[in-house]
């Protein structure tokens, strides 16, 4: 029996352990983020409008609780990989060469960068008491 | 080029997830970037908050929700058809489940957003 191939993902790797681990990391995390990203934009886009959502409202409402900090991070993790290892696929879709390996190393930079960053602001910010 | 270039939906499923997603993932950068303002410098995060708040910035965050639920929608279909491989013959009739499931999502949440950008044109308090 063919069955008409129509999936808009990669076929799944069979040569390396290493990109069959992503493949199914990619499909692993993109669940969860399904659940995480879903209910985050429901949230904070539909039951909150954003333009409420300063920084002070941030400390006093959102991050006021360890659940959502947990949450947010959990998310961050997740959308890390994910973001990182999908831009992967497009970067070694559409670059061949030294460019290919030049941009790579650009946007794990990136990805350390953003990892530190939101690691450190959910840690840190102060919950605002309000007055 | 993408309805003409081998065509089909399978082609256009896999041309959209790959769009969406690199649009969610340059949103993803300066997402974290705001973020971390909120926590080094909480009035640059205020004015920049301002601009989401804008009708254009209000435009796309509409595009931002499009983008995400259709590389969600779209994202299920892939595991499910990459873990259930006969269900792959049926790919088309998924993503037009896809689409049946985007507009009964996007329609009341846009809806909403509407009232948002109502309210940023000064339409409604």
């Amino acid at each position: 029996m063919t069955v008409e191939v129509g999936r808009s993902g990669r076929v799944r790797p069979r040569n390396s352990r290493r990109e069959l681990a992503i493949w199914f990391l990619m499909r692993l995390t993109g669940l969860g983020l399904f659940v995480l990203v879903l209910t985050h934009y429901l949230i904070l886009h539909v039951f909150h409008d954003p333009a409420d959502q300063t920084a002070q409202w941030i400390g006093q409402f959102r991050w006021n609780s360890t659940f959502w900090r947990v949450f947010d991070w959990t998310m961050l993790m997740l959308v890390l990989f994910h973001a990182f290892m999908g831009m992967r696929i497009v970067v070694g879709d559409t670059l061949g060469g030294p460019a290919r390996t030049v941009v790579m190393w650009f946007l794990y930079a990136v990805a350390i960068a953003l990892l530190v960053m939101g690691t450190y602001v959910v840690l840190t910010l102060p919950n605002v008491v309000p007055s | 080029m993408l309805v003409r270039y081998r065509g089909g939906e399978g082609m256009l499923a896999w041309a959209f997830h790959r769009i969406s997603g690199v649009a969610i993932f340059a949103f993803l950068v300066l997402h974290v970037v705001d973020i971390f303002l909120v926590g080094v410098a909480p009035d640059v995060y205020d004015t920049l908050l301002g601009f989401y708040a804008t009708p254009v910035g209000i435009l796309m965050e509409w595009l931002l929700g499009a983008a995400v639920l259709y590389h969600a929608l779209n994202g299920l279909r892939i595991v499910i058809m990459d873990f259930w491989p006969r269900t792959a013959q049926f790919h088309r009739q998924l993503w037009y489940v896809n689409w049946a499931i985007f507009a009964v999502i996007g329609v009341p949440v846009t809806v909403v957003i509407f009232g948002q950008f109502a309210r940023s044109m000064g339409w409604s308090a």
